[in-house]
């Protein structure tokens, strides 16, 4: 039930096209579609694959005046082999991945806390609070940049994962996605569960969160991507290249490697993948999220 | 911590029933007869606590991590705050009307415009196109949206160097490809008339995939109904489209529009990384402003300045969403 709610706004699956247009003919009309969509997917998809064959050349190759699919001296690994001995770029996606997953468990509980006193709980201020938060999902980071940056130095935080962390754990366009979510859960599931004297905390937990599951999803994939690719915060509160995530070690990459193409491409795929590889994976569910969460804003 | 103050004021409501009930908007309990007036107290003080414990943990945050420095930041810019320590007393509004005054901060905020009106109209069209060509029931539905939408699960970092070697003058893909097809060569990064340009080329690849999504989930909603209706009417493709689906889709590219000026308003990450914003500042946007005056020149009170002029801005733009999304749902 909770999930057919969720696919209200989110994309229903390919058999409901196919429903609405009955299979076609190949006309001329479809076959110019077909045409048009293949054009751009091939233009969308020409980067990944020039990047992927020069990570595969030699650098003399890569940097060759003459530009060639397929190089002269023939594929090499060389590029991947010299970034993993680097030992940068592992380390990196474990500072990512470490600091991502603990914004995303971070967000969820605070979020879905807070969404479903606003949501059930009729307390005294609530309005105000609502009103506030609503209020704030129209303040850009990058506005906070400069009093955040000497609050950490203040705390004592700049160049840790906390510094990373704690300012992006705050995402209030994400409550106000919950909070209608739980709205439309029937208030009788939780009655029973009142009569018998259960604390709000229990019903919370043990009745609202498995119901909410879809949407829980859709706001965990939301942020996690967010905080797996945000740039300018973790540049700003970062120097320390031990504690560097993917997208700030990259840049310092850049003029590291200099004029080494293959590695160049070789790191930006390699940072590339895991995030492509969950796509391809669970690419329903991620599609479904970013439709669902996308419209209530960044 | 200030929130929970008032939940434990709540707190000593049973014994000051009188108080309590004085509040207007809270008649409800008393008004159903007086055996339930006893049981709804502790209730009401129960919900009190239970809102407000629940609220806790977010409002924690909120406050340190989001109240505090938007506040904080309104006093630094009153200040002249440096990151040497030099000056720490108030200046009044001496930053803003040095701000004002500033052509580098007119230029960057200028350029910010400029990217923002020449990046959203491809990033709405394009990403409309894609949905609209999908949407028709092509085979190999996943093909197209892992083709369209993969670019946006990239860190900046990666898209910029993506770019900036098919950019690349002498070895790039890019020149090669014109050269190839007999056209003159373009110093893409490096000419100050096309740098923006090539910013919103790589901006347009890397994200249009999440204006795509939007539109698609939108059109498969609209009800399969309304095609049948048409063409029984003998309506084409071309006019189904252009009389049904676009017509449909109005307010979900209302949203979108505003959502991508938003967007488009916070460059920074790609211009950064691909040109510093140069060639001679014809890319750098008011986000880098505020960062390199704040972090390389070490003025933190005149940063902070910068950065509520931006915001006013942005505030101005979410204004008119607020109005113009209202006046059509009302």
């Amino acid at each position: 039930m909770a999930t057919q709610t969720l696919t209200r706004p989110a994309l229903r699956g390919t058999s409901a096209t196919h429903l609405r247009q009955p299979r076609k003919k190949m006309t001329a009309g479809r076959a110019a579609v077909l045409a048009v969509a293949a054009i751009l997917a091939v233009l969308w998809l020409i980067p990944f694959a020039w990047a992927t064959v020069t990570a595969f050349k030699s650098e003399t190759d890569a940097a060759a005046p003459k530009v060639s699919w397929i190089p002269p001296s023939g594929f090499t690994a060389d590029a991947f082999i010299k970034v993993f001995q680097d030992g940068n770029i592992p380390l990196w996606t474990w500072n990512s991945l470490y600091t991502s997953a603990a914004i995303t468990a971070i967000t969820l509980a605070i979020s879905a806390l807070v969404a479903y006193a606003l949501s059930r709980i009729d307390f005294r201020g609530k309005k105000v609070l609502m009103t506030v938060i609503i209020a704030s999902i129209i303040i850009p980071p990058p506005v906070l940049i400069i009093p955040l940056f000497y609050q950490m130095v203040a705390l004592h935080m700049i160049d840790t994962s906390w510094a990373i962390i704690l300012p992006q754990v705050i995402h209030p366009a994400m409550v106000f996605v919950l909070k209608k979510f739980f709205d439309q859960i029937p208030r009788e599931l939780e009655e029973a569960a009142v009569m018998d004297g259960a604390s709000r905390m229990r019903i919370f937990t043990q009745i609202v969160l498995p119901l909410s599951r879809p949407i829980l999803a859709a706001v965990a994939i939301f942020v996690f991507i967010g905080a797996w690719n945000n740039f300018l915060w973790p540049f700003i509160s970062t120097n320390d290249g031990s504690i560097l995530t993917l997208p700030v070690g990259l840049q310092t990459i850049k003029s590291a490697y200099g004029i080494q193409y293959a590695q160049n491409m070789a790191s930006a795929l390699l940072a590339a993948l895991p995030l492509i590889l969950v796509f391809l994976f669970f690419q329903r569910q991620i599609i479904k999220g970013v439709a669902t969460t996308g419209l209530a804003g960044t | 911590m200030s929130s929970l103050a008032t939940s434990e004021s709540a707190e000593q409501a049973p014994s000051l029933p009188g108080q309590l009930r004085s509040n207007p908007s809270r008649k409800r309990p008393s008004g159903t007869g007086r055996p339930n007036a006893s049981q709804s107290c502790p209730r009401r003080t129960r919900d009190n606590l239970n809102g407000w414990g629940f609220a806790a943990p977010f409002l924690a945050f909120f406050l340190v991590f989001l109240v505090w420095p938007l506040l904080y930041g309104v006093y630094m810019s009153l200040t002249g705050k440096s990151l040497t320590g030099a000056n720490d007393s108030l200046i009044g509004l001496a930053n803003y009307a040095e701000a004002l005054a500033d052509a580098d901060m007119w230029h960057s905020l200028g350029n910010t415009l400029y990217f923002t009106v020449i990046s959203t109209v491809p990033l709405v069209l394009v990403a409309l196109v894609m949905a609209a060509l999908v949407n028709v029931g092509l085979p190999a539905q996943w093909l197209w949206r892992l083709s369209y939408f993969a670019p946006y699960l990239l860190a900046s970092t990666v898209v910029s160097l993506f770019f900036s070697w098919m950019y690349n003058p002498q070895l790039g893909l890019i020149n090669d490809s014109l050269a190839k097809i007999g056209l003159p060569k373009v110093a893409w990064l490096n000419d100050p008339n096309v740098a923006m340009w090539a910013i919103v080329i790589a901006t347009l690849w890397w994200t249009v995939g999440f204006n795509f999504l939007l539109y698609l989930a939108a059109m498969q909603n609209i009800p399969a109904q309304h095609y049948e209706a048409a063409s029984l009417d003998g309506a084409g493709a071309w006019r189904q489209f252009f009389s049904i689906t676009l017509p449909q889709l109005t307010p979900t590219t209302v949203m979108i529009v505003l959502l991508q000026i938003l967007a488009s308003l916070k460059i920074f990450d790609q211009v950064y990384q691909m040109t510093a914003g140069g060639p001679a500042g014809s890319t750098r946007p008011v986000v880098q402003y505020i960062f390199e005056t704040g972090f390389t020149g070490y003025r933190l009170g005149y940063s902070a300045a910068i950065s509520y002029i931006f915001f006013g801005l942005i505030v101005a733009v979410s204004v008119m969403q607020f109005f113009i999304t209202r006046r059509r749902s009302a």
